[in-house]
């Protein structure tokens, strides 16, 4: 995990999406979409089942390295609202031991408004710590500092004709957009009309490497 | 042909280009529909590989057909069909009907194609060496056993150019793999073809790999002839050349491009433009390696490299299409190690040796996609159907097991974790006895099936509409507007982005070449054997220019030349770095795997590995310290724990993955146009490819793409000869300064060089944030 400062706070960001709010001792994750497979292969497309396992095996081993008490999930905590109810047993059991140890709060997505939390946790619309708004969308006309999710940032590059792609946070001096955290989450490019409209053309796309925060300047 | 037909039996022709073998192929139909006028139905399938050789075909045919007043009905059938005429086809069928693997195979997912294909007598296989051993031969070969089912005195008969092992053919056409059941009728030869190799000056340069250098010389030859093809192995090269021979044109001969990347329409215009004598020369890739006779091309040049023996032979076959006639046809080599390529493949075809061909067993994302066709078209017994799976040649060895899990796998995803039950595609209704549960499953299969997955692709735009043809999604990503690019012969200006379109508009600044992503042709394991060949033996080089000559000799005095079988390895310093260089001969392919491996293995021995740098003869490694003993770096044990580990987690699977879960319906197929824009993208295959190695890594899909990186991609096996090789046969040749075997090498460090070690991505991207840096620094 490398250093991420965000409106005069300190984080810690992790490569697959995660941040870590030490001084909250809070991780921060955004759109798991738990169960997308499932969702997939009600349409005949049988994507393997194990993506909420895989998902959720990754959350628990973040929250023993980091002994994080409290958890926000910023929204599309699942794929649809009855993504729950699917949950297979190893998943389900997964989470319900996260739920039952930290204080877990889901924000509502658009993808699973009105989702039964039979797994544990508070559910909210939006929630605001330390004067940090959370929340799933971007509200560009909010000027208070926000974290959010939604967009699946992804950065794509083509360096001595090999194609990088990464997942990325985006940053403007006052909206931080989270990567997608869900094992089967694809990715929209971070230079995408509708992400530079959120954030205003002062933005960089960070990746978190090995050893530091890479920053690449998004500018139109 | 016609005493073959008459009595019964099913046939392999086999003859050179121009030789009439389409007609030949037909005339047995055409007299028995003459003889029985009343015949109804369809009478003869006509399957080609490309849509455009049926519409040439019908041509053809349909002159003769006038002519003699016959009433016989001829039709097309392919993807751009109107879904009416579709239709009508279903109901009232033409006698003879032209149309392509993929097509066939989506009829016979239809409950009525046991009435269509009830009556029919003759199948017809144009081409037939171009696709038999890839998926599009393991779908027909499917279907084929599919229609000798429904119609049991059906006649094969298979149309192919010259190939090395017509028996090998043989059986892959016959039922149950029997090729005695097959005849072959082998063609007139034709005259020998004229070639030569195009040597500007007398030299040859140290490196690159177009031929681009000759461009003036290439000019001249087309001045010369009345209409010349001018083959590039890539799409971009093809785009390079045509930009320069562009430059030298002055006296504005009319000349195109085409390859498979360009609009549809513009190809078509090409194509017909070619057909019609308005074009002198057309720069093309192996788009056009099958295709229209164009009976007037007089000269075939191949830029850069042939490859192998076999495909050069065919693409100067696409020059004078009059047997008595030798065709033309001069090769341009890039570099040095490619004229000896190029004088490899001239000998070979002197001594009759073509391209080995490599038949495998057939594949299981192909099979699955066969089974569920069949599936839409009835319910199936399991038993019936492995039965006549396994009379296709490609299946003939296909275990019980392995069946049952492609089925499993259709059902409901073949996973250890009965999730999907529920959702099932397929349900037994009593045992063995199988159906599909609902209508959607085959709507959803006929919207899905075919064999080519192309990389995500992007349309190229101009603002009235008009398509100029496509980039890859990975290419367009790098681009932004007001950047000028060189695509379908012109300098273009990326005005805007508009959905999955890039709009264009034409510029006159200079621009930079479009690139696609994917493997590279490699040199065939027999010209590389030839090429070992020459190297060792001094006694040839008189047959050289003396640029080459020189070249060789200089290596034998400062090094050494190794020899058929020794795998060479200099190793020296240069420039404060330390470089180990070898010659393996493997393919670019191979190479680049080779290199990511070393230098990974480098790593671990604390050689500080920067990069490597590969072509198709050879590799270069370098870093901050002497390699004093390289034979540790190649131990036989780097096939084991780091090779698997390393094909697992490269491109080359999770490619070959994206592949088997296209075809083998995992994943739904994206529609042009139907991308979705905004919003989030849909899943991608590389996280479910990473999701089922770590929770099913046994999985049916995995295998599938496992078996297509081996068999297919054969620089794996190209890798393990190499090192098996390594084991007993490396020589090492400590050198004090650069050798001449290298400069080849040396001179692309630093333009194309790939970072060291396993994370080479983030390297890229740590260099890619220093350049951004470095643009956006204010002064």
């Amino acid at each position: 995990m490398v250093p991420l400062s965000f409106a005069g706070l300190d984080f810690l960001a992790e490569p697959q999406g995660a941040l870590w709010w030490a001084a909250e001792r809070a991780l921060l994750v955004a759109d798991l979409h738990l169960e997308k497979a499932s969702w997939f292969a009600k349409r005949g497309q049988f994507l393997p089942p194990y993506d909420s396992q895989a998902t959720l095996t990754a959350l628990t081993e973040l929250v023993e390295r980091t002994g994080a008490e409290r958890l926000y999930c910023l929204g599309d905590s699942f794929h649809d609202k009855f993504g729950c109810d699917r949950l297979p047993e190893a998943a389900r059991a997964l989470l319900l031991a996260l739920t039952a140890r930290l204080d877990w709060v889901w924000i509502l997505g658009n993808h699973d408004p009105g989702f039964a939390d039979h797994c544990g946790g508070r559910l909210v619309e939006e929630a605001e710590v330390h004067g940090l708004v959370l929340r799933h969308e971007a509200q560009p006309d909010d000027l208070r500092p926000e974290l959010s999710g939604h967009w699946h940032p992804k950065l794509r590059l083509q360096v001595r004709g090999k194609n990088v792609a990464r997942r990325c946070f985006v940053a403007s001096p006052t909206k931080l957009i989270l990567p997608a955290f869900g094992a089967l989450t694809g990715g929209l490019d971070a230079h995408h009309p509708q992400i530079m409209k959120m954030v205003g053309d002062r933005a960089a796309a960070l990746v978190p490497v090995a050893d530091r925060l890479l920053r690449f300047p998004l500018a139109a | 042909m016609l005493t073959r037909a008459r009595a019964g039996r099913h046939a392999l022709l086999v003859a050179a280009t121009g030789a009439g073998k389409t007609l030949a192929g037909f005339l047995p139909s055409l007299c028995d529909l003459a003889e029985e006028p009343g015949f109804d139905g369809l009478h003869t399938l006509y399957i080609s590989p490309l849509k455009a050789l049926g519409v040439d075909v019908q041509r053809n045919l349909l002159g003769p057909i006038g002519e003699m007043g016959l009433p016989i009905r001829v039709e097309t059938r392919s993807g751009d069909t109107p879904s009416d005429r579709k239709a009508r086809q279903r109901a009232r069928p033409p006698h003879i009907l032209l149309t392509t693997p993929e097509s066939l195979s989506l009829l016979l997912s239809y409950p009525d194609s046991f009435l269509l294909f009830a009556n029919l007598q003759t199948v017809v296989i144009d081409e037939i060496h171009a696709f038999a051993r890839d998926k599009r031969g393991d779908l027909l070969a499917l279907s084929l056993a599919r229609l000798q089912r429904i119609a049991p005195t059906m006649r094969r008969v298979g149309l192919s150019a010259t190939v090395s092992d017509p028996d090998a053919y043989r059986g892959w056409l016959a039922p149950d793999a029997n090729e005695e059941l097959v005849d072959l009728v082998i063609g007139d030869p034709g005259a020998e073809p004229d070639l030569s190799i195009l040597v500007p000056d007398g030299r040859v340069p140290w490196s690159g790999h177009s031929g681009r250098y000759a461009a003036k010389q290439v000019m001249e030859l087309i001045e010369r002839h009345k209409t010349t093809l001018v083959f590039c192995n890539t799409r971009s090269l093809a785009e390079l050349i045509f930009q320069d021979l562009w430059k030298t044109n002055d006296q504005s001969l009319p000349i195109g491009v085409h390859h498979g990347s360009l609009a549809l329409e513009a190809r078509r215009k090409v194509e017909a433009a070619m057909a019609d004598g308005r074009l002198r020369a057309l720069v093309c890739t192996s788009s056009l390696d099958l295709g229209i006779d164009w009976g007037d091309v007089e000269l075939v040049i191949q830029m850069g490299a042939p490859k192998g023996s076999s495909r050069l032979l065919q693409r100067i076959g696409r020059a004078n299409h009059r047997l008595d006639e030798p065709s033309q046809g001069t090769i341009v080599p890039g570099n040095r190690f490619e004229y000896l390529e190029a004088r490899a493949a001239l000998d070979a075809i002197d001594a009759r040796e073509l391209d080995p061909e490599v038949f495998r067993p057939g594949t299981l994302d192909t099979l699955a996609q066969h089974i569920l066709a069949c599936a839409c078209a009835a319910p199936f017994k399991q038993g019936e159907l492995l039965a006549e799976i396994r009379s296709a040649a490609p299946y003939a060895g296909l275990q019980d097991d392995v069946y049952d899990r492609v089925l499993q796998y259709i059902a409901t995803g073949g996973y250890a974790l009965k999730a999907y039950d529920k959702f099932r595609r397929l349900v037994e209704d009593s045992p063995g006895h199988w159906r599909i549960t609902k209508p959607d499953v085959a709507r959803q299969h006929r919207m899905n099936a075919g064999i080519i997955v192309d990389n995500p692709m992007l349309d190229v735009r101009f603002k009235n509409g008009r398509m100029l043809g496509r980039v890859e999604e990975g290419y367009a990503s790098t681009l932004t507007v007001g950047d000028h690019i060189f695509f379908a012969g012109l300098s273009l200006e990326v005005e805007r982005f508009k959905d999955s379109d890039i709009i264009v508009r034409a510029s006159a600044k200079e621009a930079r070449l479009v690139t696609y992503g994917g493997q590279r042709m490699s040199m065939t394991t027999h010209l590389a054997d030839r090429v070992r060949a020459f190297l060792a033996t001094p006694a040839e080089w008189h047959r050289f220019p003396d640029d080459v000559r020189e070249w060789l000799e200089m290596q034998q005095r400062r090094s050494r030349l190794p020899e058929p079988d020794e795998l060479l390895v200099e190793t020296f310093p240069f420039e404060k770095r330390h470089y180990m260089v070898m010659y393996s001969f493997e393919g670019w392919n191979a190479h680049q795997s080779l290199g990511m491996l070393i230098t990974k293995r480098m790593e671990k021995a604390g050689l500080k590995p920067l990069g490597f740098v590969a072509n198709d003869y050879a590799i270069a490694v370098y870093g901050l310290e002497p390699i004093d003993d390289p034979a540790p770096l190649l131990s036989p044990d780097i096939l084991e724990g780091e090779f698997v580990e390393w094909v697992e987690q490269s491109m080359l699977l999770k490619r070959a993955f994206r592949e088997v879960a296209v075809i083998g319906g995992l994943v739904d197929r994206q529609h042009p146009g139907q991308r979705k824009t905004g919003k989030q993208v849909s899943f991608s295959t590389d996280l479910i490819y990473d999701v089922l190695r770590k929770y099913e890594p046994d999985h049916l899909l995995m295998k599938a793409a496992w078996e297509d990186a081996r068999a297919r991609m054969t620089e794996l096996g190209r890798l393990a000869r190499l090192v098996e090789r390594a084991a007993g046969e490396m020589v090492h040749v400590p050198a004090t300064r650069v050798t001449p075997m290298a400069v080849p090498l040396m001179v692309i460090v630093g333009r194309e060089a790939l970072p060291a070690g396993g994370e080479a991505d983030e390297a890229l991207l740590i260099e890619a944030e220093a350049l951004a840096a470095e643009a956006m620094r204010e002064d």
